[in-house]
């Protein structure tokens, strides 16, 4: 069984609210979205349909939308609105000195 | 729980129809049903009575509910009994025989009956029709009628409305010479105009009957029984019998009887009830609903159903707006349908019609502000579905006007619902077939919203919406559900763009944020967010407090995203006007950044494709050129031909208005994209006459304004707006349609759908005529809003965050 480890990303204030950044965590690039209503998520850069860089996309409470071609996908449990395909999800929080932690 | 009483007066069809609703809806749990009917039997089809008549019907045929069905329903029927009299207090309805029937919940569907119109001779003394005088509503009508006919020579129907010609029709089946007796000008008022009132006489007359007009019947002449008529012009008619079919009347006396308000028909509110008790309901013929009164099925149908649901508590705010009245009938083997009223009704009503009396063919309609208000289709009903479809549902009509009436010329437009495979791809965007769709709906998702967010149809360029629209309602069998939020602006806030903008200038809002957390409760909805930011930098221009993530990410990095999530980067380039040292520019910028496709767009500009997101502010820098907007729901750009300087046909100068109306309109945020393009003469050479808005030089100095054009998924040519004298009038006249597109459009509709949908003529009173009184307050916010203008690639200089363009943060430890 694969162990997770914790990384430090980086300070939440850098991503702008209801806005997401991509950040290449061994090779792997994974999108961290903070939303207005204060929740952060992270999930699989690239969007499972065509490949679109899924952290310029809408976000609206969980809901994030691809700016490609507007695949819907939930933020929380990385499934698509819609089709079959989801996101791979990553667990991630903010810790006290308000850096991001991802578990991965 | 003990149930409640329910008592139905009347056993006709809104009677009965009105309780099969109610069982369906679960009401037999609820309610303990007794029901009185006047006739000797269950309910039957009132409708078919004049098959009956003539033979092509045997009278069990048409019975709907036989008596076995009340008692496996459970159903008290007091059958050939009428309902005598009402206590509301006691609520208490009492049998003719005397015996009381108490109620907790009363409805009232006791029809109507034949008007028999003031003449002299038509009853006996005791009050009963004289014999050989009929009227024709019930079987038993239908009986008595069959039985006088036998061995009779002529027959007169008083009245040539629909009823009164299905009567004809069935007497000819006895052998009975025939005569129509009526006393308007043409046959069939109610569903008519003249024209084809008098082709469907010819009709008639060719099956035989023999149709008199213009004659009021005086007199039923005959001591003991019916020998003929006498007109009030002094005229007479020999016959052996009379059938009166001059209208009906509703039979409301048990309601005026106990104090309930009765005008016409008993009055009714929006759930079928009695205004003044609570308790007791009407329905069918005898009700009267916001002044109207219907003798049709299929009204009586939608009122039975809101009834049901109120009265059985399973949608107490079941609401009945009344009916559009259209129909489509036999009248004796000629093929009728009508919709609506039959004539204009105003100055502006538009009328297309079409006739051909000796085929007996002839087509109406009448429409108003681009949408039917009435039709009438005689001999050729073949278009008669989707008309009554398109009437029902107030859709807008399409402008060519001819295929409205026929099926003509060249491909066929497009094969029906039922014909198409299921493997036929409906949305070529995102490749959905009819199939998926139908599937779709089946799995019970009963709106076009719903269908489209399920299976992506209709939500790539967005030309298939409306196909997918009536696809949905095709496979709903018409039972679809309606959907609010096709109505709202967006669909995360529950408003009309009306509204909305009221309530966003009442409140202040100034941001996306806000207004979710004062209008949507707090609700943040991503699709809804860029239409909000757009609408929002329209209403206050630079106090608009942009939030980032509000835009889409082509707003956002003022570029346009590629399939590989690089940017395509368009400099502003006014009527495709350029020089040698930008050309130079733009060469030295596309080496240095690696460009690798360089390519001239449609709008006479240069697009630089493939470029790096982090590097969009150094190409920016480099170019030194303004925003082109080649990405945004905005005011595009406006190309130009080479106009008048150089052209041997230029009558105008169409490259120096192109860089006016750049310098005017650059930026504006708009509901969806407009493309603009002057011409220097009619030839065109620039396309104006299908963008968004165009102007093309005519001789004498002038400009014709076209607008609602497009060439894109959709093809139109524009309307003309007005003609205008100068550059200047032109700004003008082309800021105020602008500015009143962007205060009224919804959300991503282009300017052919809102020009379709306001009407040209509409738009040209309000923008060039100022009927509304609105035009000064237009041309303000355009001067406003030209003022608020700032290159966004100025942020190549002032980023909003610092990392806005890095495609990757770096981790910081």
């Amino acid at each position: 069984m694969q162990t997770m480890s914790e990384i430090r990303l980086g300070p939440l204030g850098i991503i702008p609210p209801g806005e997401g950044r991509v950040y290449s965590v061994d090779g792997e690039k994974i999108a961290v979205f903070r939303t207005r209503g204060g929740e952060i998520y992270a999930v699989q850069a690239e969007c499972p349909h065509r490949g679109g860089p899924l952290a310029d996309g809408l976000v609206g409470g969980s809901t994030l939308i691809c700016p490609l071609h507007a695949w819907k996908f939930d933020l929380k449990t990385g499934q698509a609105l819609f089709g079959e395909c989801g996101l791979k999800t990553f667990p991630v929080s903010v810790d006290k000195a308000g850096q991001i932690i991802l578990l991965r | 729980m003990e149930k409640k009483k329910l008592v139905v007066i009347g056993n006709g069809m809104a009677g009965a129809r009105t309780v099969e609703e109610i069982l369906a809806r679960g009401g037999g749990e609820q309610f303990e049903i007794t029901m009185f009917g006047e006739e000797p039997t269950g309910n039957y089809n009132r409708i078919m009575l004049s098959n009956v008549l003539n033979g092509s019907y045997k009278e069990e045929e048409i019975f709907l509910n036989p008596l076995s069905w009340y008692e496996e329903n459970n159903i008290r029927l007091h059958v050939g009994k009428r309902a005598s009299g009402l206590l509301r207090r006691a609520r208490l309805v009492y049998g003719e025989d005397g015996v009381p029937e108490p109620y907790d919940k009363l409805i009232i569907a006791t029809g109507s009956r034949a008007f028999i119109p003031p003449m002299e001779g038509a009853t006996m003394a005791d009050g009963s029709l004289k014999p050989g005088v009929f009227v024709f509503r019930s079987l038993d009508d239908c009986r008595k009628i069959a039985g006088w006919a036998q061995g009779k020579h002529s027959a007169a129907v008083i009245g040539g409305g629909l009823l009164g010609l299905e009567a004809a029709r069935g007497l000819q089946n006895f052998g009975l010479e025939v005569h129509v007796v009526h006393i308007g000008g043409h046959l069939m008022p109610q569903q008519l105009d003249s024209g084809a009132g008098a082709i469907l006489k010819s009709s008639m007359e060719a099956l035989g009957l023999k149709v008199h007009l213009k004659k009021n019947t005086s007199a039923i002449i005959g001591p003991d029984r019916v020998l003929g008529l006498r007109f009030a012009d002094g005229g007479s008619l020999e016959c052996d019998m009379v059938i009166i079919s001059a209208g009906i009347r509703a039979n409301w006396e048990i309601a005026a009887g106990c104090g309930l308000t009765v005008e016409r028909g008993i009055v009714v509110d929006d759930q079928m009830r009695c205004p003044d008790d609570p308790n007791i309901y009407a329905v069918g013929e005898c009700a009267q609903h916001r002044g109207h009164m219907y003798g049709l099925v299929a009204p009586l149908w939608e009122q039975a159903k809101v009834l049901a649901d109120h009265i059985t508590g399973k949608n107490t705010r079941a609401a009945y707006h009344g009916s559009k009245v259209a129909t489509k009938l036999k009248v004796m083997g000629v093929e009728v349908a009508s919709m609506g009223v039959v004539e204009p009704q105003t100055p502006d009503d538009e009328v297309v019609q079409f006739s051909e009396p000796k085929r007996g063919t002839y087509k109406k309609l009448i429409v108003r502000d681009g949408r039917l208000i009435g039709g009438i289709l005689l001999g050729d009903i073949s278009k008669a579905a989707y008309l009554i479809q398109t009437f029902d549902r107030n859709t807008p009509l399409p402008e060519e006007r001819l295929h409205l009436l026929f099926d003509i010329g060249d491909p066929p437009k497009q094969v029906t619902f039922a014909e198409m495979s299921a493997g036929t791809q409906v949305c070529n965007c995102n490749g959905v077939s009819k199939g998926a769709i139908v599937a779709c709906v089946n799995s019970g998702r009963r709106n076009a919203k719903a269908v489209m967010d399920a299976t992506r149809a209709g939500m790539g360029c967005g030309s298939c919406k409306s196909m997918v629209a009536e696809l949905v309602e095709w496979a709903c069998g018409g039972d679809t559900e309606e959907d609010p939020s096709v109505h709202y602006y967006v669909p995360g806030v529950p408003l009309t763009k009306p509204e909305l903008i009221r309530a966003i200038q009442e409140r202040n809002l100034k941001s996306v944020s806000a207004v979710f957390d004062y209008l949507a409760g707090g609700r943040e909805d991503a699709a809804s967010k860029p239409g909000l930011a757009s609408l929002l930098k329209v209403l206050w221009k630079g106090e608009y407090e942009d939030e980032k993530d509000a835009r889409f990410i082509n707003e956002r990095v003022h570029a346009n995203i590629q399939k590989d999530g690089t940017f395509s980067v368009v400099p502003q380039i006014p009527g495709g006007i350029t020089s040698p040292a930008q050309l130079r520019r733009i060469a030295f910028v596309a080496e240095k950044y690696h460009v690798p496709l360089v390519k001239l767009t449609g709008g006479q500009r240069i697009d630089l494709l493939g470029i790096r997101k982090d590097d969009l502010p150094k190409v920016w820098h480099d170019l030194d050129m303004p925003s082109g907007y080649a990405y945004g729901k905005s005011y595009r750009t406006c190309k130009s031909c080479v106009g008048s300087d150089f052209c041997r046909f230029g009558l105008g100068d169409s490259i120096a208005l192109a860089l006016k109306i750049e310098n005017e309109f650059q930026g504006f945020d708009s509901p969806h994209k407009m493309k603009l393009a002057t011409a220097g003469c009619p030839r065109n050479c620039s396309e104006a006459m299908v963008k968004d808005l165009g102007a093309v030089a005519v001789e004498g100095g002038k400009w014709e304004i076209y607008i609602g054009g497009a060439a894109g998924s959709s093809i139109r040519k524009g309307d003309i707006l007005c003609q205008a004298d100068s550059h200047e009038e032109v700004l003008k006249y082309m800021g105020r349609f602008i500015q009143y597109y962007r205060e009224n459009a919804k959300y991503l509709e282009r300017t052919h759908g809102f020009v379709v949908r306001v009407g040209i003529d509409n738009i040209r009173a309000i923008v060039v005529e100022d009927s509304e009184g609105i035009a000064g307050r237009l041309d303000r916010e355009i001067a406003e809003s030209k003022a608020a203008y700032k290159d966004p690639w100025k942020d190549a200089w002032l980023p909003e965050h610092d990392n806005q363009f890095a495609s990757v943060l770096p981790i910081l430890q």
